[in-house]
């Protein structure tokens, strides 16, 4: 398979590929602002992710307050809460989660553990993260434009998305949103260009594919995802703003508003939902994919084990991105589209949850006799495997057309989604900050600190997240203001609300916690060394801690083994590194 | 520029093994997976993968729309006739203009092969060429926009039909449109540096300092003939249908 060949006497495969020509700063603008560094943007993605992610989550807040404590809270009227609704789901799945993935985790590890000295084209790399902010920027700024933000749903389902009943809907709001999701989109095209390039052509000597740790699997693939899946949003935003703005009527049937008739006719908004979910499931997988590569890598340095089935781990991540984009009309079985879509994409949904269920026994199985250190990292990666499998489990409920039309837009729904790509993704960010940490900054960060924000975070969102499945069965629906007096809902229903929201105010306080965390350890946390987690991949190896410009020093490494050679029988240590040449031919690499 | 795969002679890489499994192990080999193709080259593949995808979606945007509407659909061969010496000629304007572009095409591919040669006026000449056929085209495209304008066609409304019709004409046409006018800046910006011999100098790019290559000449007839192609696309869906 390898194309080493390890008969011959030179086992050091030719250089195919030219040094990166890097750009070399001369100021303090050019290193630290405006820099072509893949770590600094990376670092500049992720604190800008973090940065509105913590918006969503305040967001998340007065939703929580308003839902529990109904009527107590004046400033939240009806209005208020959709916009709050919105943005909390929009800025938590594109503006934290892809972009913390791919722009940050995928800057900093991609060129470091192929072996590269920086992306492939570093300038494109540097306008990506400030299209990035402006996109950023102009969502904030709907926050302070007449009307407010949009509040028509993450989803922003024409016709009522670009109607004035809808906040922001005939104001700025919905403008600067689809505005603010092209500049996203435009951006993210040209860091999704160069991570996928620099994986596919800019690897170091002796690492093929089939020796990339499975965090790079995840990524790359996700990227190629997003390449595949943001035009579509991309043209949906696009012909929204158009009927927004030029009064088109793509998506827009005859309408009276008001006793009104519209200017609109003949526009289908069922277009909009192929559209848009054509990119919305591709997404859920976008963020997670990236988290399994992860996860993979955490469990099994930390077990201190080789990855079960790498093989089979590999081929699961592709497949799953591939299948991924034509199981979109699951999230449509109600909106009316001809039933026989509806038995086929229920089952291609059900037919995905093969290959992620192998991805779960493979991890299981990795961790089977493994040395497991509970650390603070493993410590998530466990709690990612039984978050996502619980989330996957309803989500089988949910492929199936019968269960889901009554389930559909019911608690129920949050809570899934919540499990299996909010929870889950998010336990991944954190261990992985927790891991490569050490790495970014050449410190630990703290041990109690980190348990603490482990355990509230976990338990915390269990809490959080279980009741609400009860309550989607009671029948409680998804996105209301305040239920009123309804006789289907019993009262102690309505403290499992109050509860879930004192819940969700504790586990908000505990992330505070991990940003004290973040920004203390940077001066004060322990010295970590180059390698604290004595792990085999190459970001592990450079010569200085955090890496130099350039990464690597003078030469790049050269790679003998595949990424995965812990507690290998007869080493010397338990982990051999993977530019440790393989004289004794005591790999595990699959052959 | 071809480049030369750099490896070591003497050193022969071990025979791939026959059938889906050289092929598999073929991509996944060391370094690279599209030996002897440069990274440039990748990037603007995969961006043109990606471009598709919004094309695609547009066109297919376009047909629901064309198929869902409550009015008749206009028919494009009256629509876009014009009036010659008194006679309705349908679609000669799109023919001319299709025809523009398809000729741009063959003049890029000369350029190329003149770049690989290193004949820097040739090739400056050739891009200029291009360049002035693309605006041509969007010169048609400017004078065909004006004509519907006139007739009453808006994004919103025209008076022969459905109103997705001009809706749905003036974004593709004006997405593809744009497509071809950064193709044009780029051309002329990339004829210029040939001229003047930043390729064989090898100078360095004012914004990234990496060496210029001839190469891109060949990156910038990719994505030209990527919009040349999708043309033919919009040319067969919306023209003809
Ligand atoms: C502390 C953590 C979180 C809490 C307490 C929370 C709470 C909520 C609440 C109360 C809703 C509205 C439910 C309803 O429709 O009535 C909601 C919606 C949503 N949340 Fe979260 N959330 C949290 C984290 C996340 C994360 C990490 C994600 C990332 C994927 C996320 C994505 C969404 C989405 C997509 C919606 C749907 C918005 C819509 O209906 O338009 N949430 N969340
Ligand atoms: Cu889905």
């Amino acid at each position: 398979m390898v194309n080493i060949p390890s008969s011959m006497d030179d086992p050091i495969p030719p250089a195919e590929v030219e040094d990166v020509e890097l750009y070399h700063s001369h100021s303090w603008w050019t290193t630290y602002v405006f820099s072509q560094d893949a770590k600094v943007i990376a670092i500049q993605y992720s604190m800008t992710a973090m940065a509105i992610g913590l918006v969503a989550l305040v967001l998340s807040w007065l939703m929580r307050l308003q839902l529990g404590f109904p009527g107590v809270f004046t400033f939240i009227d009806a209005e208020r809460y959709y916009q709050f609704i919105t943005m909390h789901g929009m800025i938590m799945v594109i503006y934290l989660l892809t972009a913390l993935f791919l722009g940050g985790f995928g800057n900093y590890l991609i060129p470091l553990m192929v072996g590269a000295r920086d992306m492939v084209f570093p300038y494109a790399n540097m306008l990506s993260y400030w299209l990035y902010l402006l996109a950023v920027l102009i969502l904030v700024a709907s926050f302070f434009a007449p009307g407010g933000p949009t509040g028509a749903g993450w989803t922003l389902y024409p016709p009522q998305a670009v109607l004035s009943g809808t906040p922001g809907g005939a104001d700025w709001g919905i403008v600067l949103m689809l505005l603010s999701l092209i500049f996203f989109i435009i951006g993210f095209t040209m860091g999704g260009l160069n991570y996928v390039v620099t994986v596919l052509q800019g690897r170091t000597r002796g690492m093929t594919l089939m020796r990339l740790p499975l965090t790079i699997w995840g990524i790359f693939t996700a990227t190629v995802m997003a390449l595949l899946a943001f035009p579509a949003l991309f043209v949906a935003s696009v012909m929204m703003l158009f009927d927004r703005l030029l009064g088109t009527s793509f998506f827009m049937p005859a309408i009276v508003e008001m006793g009104e008739q519209l200017q609109h006719a003949g526009g289908t908004p069922i277009l909009f939902q192929h559209l848009f979910w054509f990119f919305g499931h591709p997404e859920v997988y976008i963020v997670a994919l990236p988290a399994f590569g992860i996860v993979s890598d955490l469990i099994s340095t930390h077990a201190r084990k080789n990855i079960f089935g790498y093989r089979m781990m590999v081929w699961a991540i592709v497949i799953i991105g591939a299948l991924s984009f034509v199981v979109w009309a699951h999230h449509m079985y109600v909106s009316g589209m001809n039933p026989n879509f509806g038995f086929f994409f229920a089952t291609t949904t059900l037919i995905i949850a093969v290959p992620t269920a192998l991805k779960v026994y493979n991890w299981v199985l990795t961790l089977w006799r493994g040395d497991i250190h509970l650390t603070l990292p493993m410590l998530f990666a466990l709690a990612f495997i039984v978050t996502f499998l619980n989330g996957g489990l309803t989500g089988l409920f949910l492929g199936n057309v019968v269960v889901d039309v009554p389930l559909s837009d019911t608690l129920f729904v949050v809570a899934h989604f919540h499990m299996v790509m909010g929870v889950a993704p998010i336990l991944v960010v954190f261990g992985a900050i927790y891991h490569w940490y050490p790495k970014i900054t050449g410190r630990m960060m703290d041990e109690t600190l980190g348990r603490i924000h482990f355990w509230v975070t976990f338990l915390g969102a269990y809490l959080i997240f279980f009741p609400m499945h009860y309550l989607g069965l009671l029948g409680m629906p998804r996105r209301y203001y305040e239920m009123g007096e309804t006789a289907f809902v019993p009262p102690s229903a309505h403290s499992l609300n109050e509860f879930i929201t004192i819940v969700a105010l504790i586990v908000g306080a505990g992330q505070m916690v991990f940003l004290f965390n973040l920004f203390w350890s940077v001066r004060h946390g322990k010295d970590a060394g180059g390698n604290p987690w004595r792990a085999t991949t190459l970001e592990w190896q450079t010569p200085t801690t955090p890496p130099p410009h350039g990464n690597f020093g003078k030469d790049l490494p050269i790679v003998y083994r595949w990424a995965y050679d812990y507690s290998v029988p007869g080493a010397a240590e338990d982990f051999i590194p993977q530019n440790q040449p393989n004289d004794d031919r005591i790999s595990r690499e699959p052959s | 520029m071809h480049e030369t795969t750099k490896t070591k002679p003497g050193i022969a890489l071990p025979p791939l093994a026959p059938g889906m499994q050289g092929f598999a192990s073929d991509w996944a080999s060391d370094q690279r997976a599209f030996k002897n193709v440069s990274w440039g080259k990748a990037m603007m593949w995969i961006f043109l993968l990606s471009d598709t995808f919004v094309f695609g979606c547009f066109l297919l945007a376009y047909m629901t729309a064309r198929m869902s509407t409550t009015v008749p659909w206009p028919n494009p061969s009256e629509v876009f006739a014009l009036n010659i010496g008194g006679q309705d000629i349908p679609l000669i304007l799109i023919a001319i203009m299709t025809f523009v572009l398809i000729s741009s095409s063959g003049t890029m591919a000369m350029a190329v092969m003149y770049g690989y040669r290193r004949d820097r006026r040739k090739t400056a000449a050739l891009m200029l060429l291009t360049a002035l056929f693309g605006a041509t085209f969007v010169g048609m495209q400017a004078f065909e926009w004006t004509k519907l304008i006139h007739e009453g066609v808006r994004p919103w409304e025209n008076p022969f039909g459905a109103a997705q019709f001009g809706s749905s004409f003036f974004m593709i046409t004006g997405f593809h449109g744009t497509h071809v006018t950064i193709g044009v800046i780029f051309l002329i910006i990339i004829a210029r540096k040939v001229w003047r011999g930043d390729f064989d100098q090898e100078k360095r790019g004012f914004f990234t300092s990496r060496k210029g290559r001839y190469e891109i000449v060949e990156i910038t007839g990719l994505y030209w003939h990527f919009v040349d192609l999708v043309w033919v696309f919009i040319f067969a869906f919306f023209y003809l249908w």
